[in-house]
């Protein structure tokens, strides 16, 4: 199925919620039509395509609810999805925090669509990967690469007279380049909603200089250092960080958000003052779905300002036991940095490290947000503001939190994986360990 | 990637089906003859090989928090996929249209698939030969169906096994059950008609304790594995325990969720007040049930032919086991004692089929004997990069949508062959910790450096156990730390750790699989303290 436009989504849906014999009935209709293609060892290892429509339909009768899925549109199968999520509801268990079918409700448009994203064509994915293979493979450089796309519609619909629409479009390209000699290894990424934006040739030539310039690292001792993450590094520690911003386990005295003696954080500062993070669903940049997968209306919030503790998450079932607004997580976030590019920020470090991204990230505890993981694709020595040499890898142990506490300095915010980061300089980074990886 | 990777990816998730829809299979006789217009359509458009996987995958997936359900997910999912080579590349195209003429369609589309890329392709494909099997017929070795057991039964357990926990002072309970059935229809144009029947369960729960007080929380997991059985896994035999020291109870072949949700609660409340360890060099007395990922990703990983050629460099990374140390034929993974090998036939792991995706029967063979590396994990078309004459047969695609690759099959520490209890070997460590149960894992992109943390932790003290430790994880290099296994308990103590999420490959696809040994000991490992103050 091609994407529905709102109409074609309505009408449909009001033929499903029209057959529901239950107490309440929400329906979901989404839609994605994407496509991908694979590079190792400079040729094209994988390619392929994909289009999924699913028709999801709940039903309840009280506090019990049942969900079913189809993928066929016909009267037939319209009925029969109808009917098995109501026999699936009378069998189900009650549960207690089912919160039933949400009021209508207001939402903002966001510019979440390119048609251009839309339109890649196998061709035009073999293009990508051929602008980033021929400028490797001229300086015999070995590349791998992935570039993912996807777009479509989510629709939401209840029994209640709530409606929700929106378009999506997003691409996602990463590539390793690694030296003929094993030593040497670089990274890059880009992802857009609109597909104009991504130049794979110019992106994979950071990533083919990040590997030469990276060949034969020297091995530094582990310890402190003052660090410069690059957005890709910084994102992946700030983002473990936001995805534990809920209300429900900061109450219950299970969160990093938890306090000594009962009670949460919120309102108290917990990081440096000039940390901002805020979410925004109509960023022309960094855009979302306005509204969240419980019909909750998506809007700018902000989770961290001047160093507090802003906003916390609330599902709608959690909202109304501690009778708060629910305020569902989003999907991306903006943190503001400054105006300082990267290479200003290399100027202004005396000495330090130089990390393009962390990987392998796992949590060590999440009561203080400990994180552990290494760096990976280009790790550098500064000294007096100029890139010295390439080092070995590091095995890190470090908290987002501890570290936003140790900011020197932000730089000018990059978009990565879908969130707005800016370089930051952290001082008293915790590296434990050396890795010979490359 | 990682083992516990539990994001679970959306496309496993088909269609939903009512929780009380009757368990059934569907006759082979009817895949026999769609499988071959498949194999028909290929060859006609110039196919000089084609295969093609019939599947319906069910899951069923259950959500509790102390006395609550939260969810329960019931799906199916049913397609095929067809593989073909047509001018010495691969074409790979799949359909849920389960129909002659769906499957005509798609088998034309890997065709000219296949035609296309070989435009791009540098090395034409080289597949090592199979046998021809005819049709065949295997089924996990289970005794009872889970699909079949009531739901209520299930829940009933869940809850009690909270109720449990909640009754010894644990604050929440988190408690999940899942079970995974594959029902796989191979053929091919090697002359094999090949019906499976393959069954997995996971019981996992986390208990969480709170003083409000201090402000601290502790979380202990459940010791049980993922294993490929049936329902029998939930009975908790006597016979398949093993009690260890401070209370411990571990177990085998089936487990008793119950037991474990009560001692979860007292530990994580014990957990509390624990001692931080004091970082340092220790020797660790590892337990199966925690040992088991790090051989999944110093050993299991590293050994992934795909990697160790660069098919996996800009997701997973590559492997520092290069063909080099393995053609010198001396290169020094670990200590004389260890003994590493794959097996795909080992009963009630979850790696366990009569034949892999690609129609391999499945087997047995060493990665590394006596400390030294003397084999991979390798495919069909990577066999003879090994000079191997045959495939190792650890095939796997995710489901009929995906195509196969090579994934890893259950991978396992052989036991030492001298008569050895856990208990012996703590007795024999001055200044050690024993960790147990799965925790916090990371390894680099090449496979040296690695962090573990586990579920729980004691210090031994002169051949005693002397108390719980908190704060504790290990870092070491694979191979300083395989060179290090001093001492490995007899075959009476071996038990199956197991990875049910395991992700690799882009688009990534996901495996199960599972990891033997019995209690090992390592000396002089670095730890770490994990403490911050936020």
């Amino acid at each position: 199925m091609a994407i529905l436009s709102k109409e074609e989504a309505r009408s449909l849906m009001e033929k499903v919620i029209s057959l529901s014999k239950a107490d309440e009935c929400v329906v979901n209709l989404n839609s994605v039509e994407g496509g991908n293609i694979r590079y190792a060892r400079n040729s094209v290892s994988t390619s392929g395509s994909e289009e999924n429509t699913t028709l999801v339909v709940n039903s309840s009768f009280g506090k019990k609810s049942g969900t079913s899925t189809i993928n066929e549109f016909d009267a037939a199968s319209l009925e029969k999805v109808v009917r098995r999520s109501e026999e699936l509801a009378k069998l189900a268990p009650e549960n207690p925090e089912f919160m039933g079918a949400l009021e209508p409700q207001q939402y903002q448009e966001s510019k979440t669509y390119f048609k251009s994203t839309d339109d890649i064509s196998p061709d035009q994915r073999a293009q990508f990967a051929a602008d980033s293979i021929m400028p490797a493979s001229a300086k015999d450089i070995t590349a791998a690469g992935f570039l993912e796309d996807n777009a479509g519609f989510s629709s939401m619909m209840n029994s209640k007279g709530l409606f929700a629409y929106s378009q999506f479009s997003d691409v996602d390209f990463t590539v390793t380049m690694r030296t003929a000699d094993g030593t040497g290894s670089g990274w890059v990424r880009r992802d857009f909603n609109d597909v104009k934006k991504l130049n794979t040739g110019e992106a994979s030539q950071i990533a083919i200089d990040k590997a030469l310039r990276s060949r034969n690292p020297k091995a530094i001792e582990p310890g402190k250092y003052t660090v410069i993450l690059e957005p890709a590094a910084a994102a992946d520690l700030i983002n473990n960080m936001m995805n534990s911003m809920g209300a429900r386990n900061a109450d219950e005295g299970r969160s990093f958000l938890s306090k000594k003696g009962g009670g949460t954080k919120l309102g108290e500062k917990l990081v440096d003052e000039r940390v901002k993070i805020y979410s925004d669903p109509l960023h022309p940049e960094v855009p979302f779905s306005t509204w969240s997968s419980e019909g909750t209306p998506m809007k700018k919030t902000a989770w961290i300002e001047n160093g507090v503790v802003k906003n916390m998450y609330y599902d709608r079932y959690w909202a109304s036991k501690q009778g708060k607004e629910a305020l569902p997580s989003p999907s991306r976030f903006v943190m503001e940095g400054g105006n300082a590019s990267l290479d200003e920020m290399i100027k202004n470090t005396r000495r330090g490290v130089l990390v393009t991204r962390l990987w392998y990230i796992r949590a060590v505890d999440p009561q203080t947000l400990l994180y552990t993981g290494l760096t990976r694709d280009g790790t550098f020595y500064i000294e007096n503001g100029k890139i010295m040499y390439p080092v070995k890898n590091f095995r890190f142990n470090e908290s987002p939190i501890i570290m936003l506490n140790n900011l020197e300095a932000l730089g000018k915010p990059q978009r990565v994986e879908g969130n707005l980061v800016p370089p930051m300089k952290i001082r008293d980074f915790t590296f434990t360990s050396l890795s010979d990886a490359v | 990637m990682g083992a516990g990777a539990l994001m679970l990816p959306t496309y496993l998730f088909g269609k939903s089906v009512p929780l009380d829809t009757p368990y059934s299979v569907i006759d082979p006789k009817l895949h026999k003859q769609l499988a071959d217009v498949a194999l028909n359509t290929a060859k006609s458009r110039g196919a000089s090989y084609a295969d093609v996987r019939i599947g319906r995958y069910l899951n069923q997936y259950l959500f509790t928090r102390e006395d609550k359900v939260q969810n329960t997910v019931n799906t199916e999912s049913y397609g095929v996929g067809i593989r073909v080579i047509a001018n010495g590349t691969w074409g790979f195209a799949a359909t849920d249209q389960v129909t002659p003429d769906g499957i005509r369609k798609a088998a034309e589309q890997a065709v000219a698939i296949a035609k296309a890329n070989g435009k791009l392709q540098q090395e034409p494909v080289k597949l090592v030969p199979v046998q021809s099997y005819g049709e065949q017929n295997w089924r996990t070795p289970i005794e009872k169906n889970a699909f079949e057991v009531p739901l209520s039964e299930k829940v009933d357990l869940l809850l009690s096994a909270n109720a449990a926990a909640q009754e010894q002072g644990a604050n929440f309970v988190n408690n999940a059950l899942f079970l995974v059935n594959e029902q796989k229809y191979f053929a091919s144009t090697d002359g094999s008609y090949i019906n499976q029947d393959i069954h997995r369960i996971w019981p996992t729960f986390t208990v969480t304790a709170v003083d409000p007080a201090s402000g601290k929380f502790k979380q202990r997991a459940a010791l049980s594995a993922p294993m490929g059985m049936g329902w029998e896994y939930m009975s908790g035999r006597a016979q398949d325990k093993t009690q260890g020291p401070a209370g411990l109870i571990f177990y085998g072949n089936t487990y008793d969720i119950k037991e474990d949700a009560t001692a979860a609660a007292r530990q994580a409340k014990e957990m509390i007040a624990a001692k931080s360890v004091k970082p340092g060099k220790y020797d660790l007395v590892l337990d199966p049930n925690h040992l088991g990922l790090t051989i999944h990703e110093s050993v299991g990983h590293p050994l992934e032919l795909d990697r160790v050629l660069g098919y996996e460099a800009n997701y997973a990374g590559t492997s520092f086991a290069t063909l080099d140390k393995w053609k010198a034929k001396n290169f020094n993974y670990g200590s004389k004692l260890v003994n590493l090998f794959a097996d795909k036939t080992q009963d009630h792991s979850l790696g366990q089929v009569g034949w892999d995706d690609e129609g391999v029967k499945t087997k047995r063979w060493d990665l590394v004997r006596e400390g030294t590396l003397v084999d991979y994990q390798a495919i069909r078309d990577q066999a003879h990069i090994l000079n191997h004459d045959e495939s190792h047969g650890c095939c796997y695609a995710d489901s009929w949508s995906s195509v196969q690759f090579q994934r890893m099959p259950n991978v396992s520490l052989a036991p030492g062959t001298e008569k050895y209890s856990m208990q012996d070997m703590i007795k024999d460590v001055q200044d050690g910790i024993f960790i147990i149960g799965r925790g916090s894992y990371s390894i680099d992109q090449q496979r040296y450096n690695f962090q573990f943390g586990g579920t729980l932790f004691y210090e031994i003290k002169n051949g005693e156990v002397t108390g719980m430790l908190n704060d504790v994880a290990y870092q070491s290099n694979t191979q300083e730390f395989w060179n290090s296994c001093a001492k490995i308990c007899d075959e009476s103590d071996y038990r199956l750790f197991g990875s049910f999420f395991d992700g690799k490959g882009q688009p990534s696809q996901i495996s199960a699989v599972s990891h033997g040994s019995s209690t090992t000991r390592f000396n002089g490992v670095n730890v770490i303290n994990t403490a911050r103050n936020i």
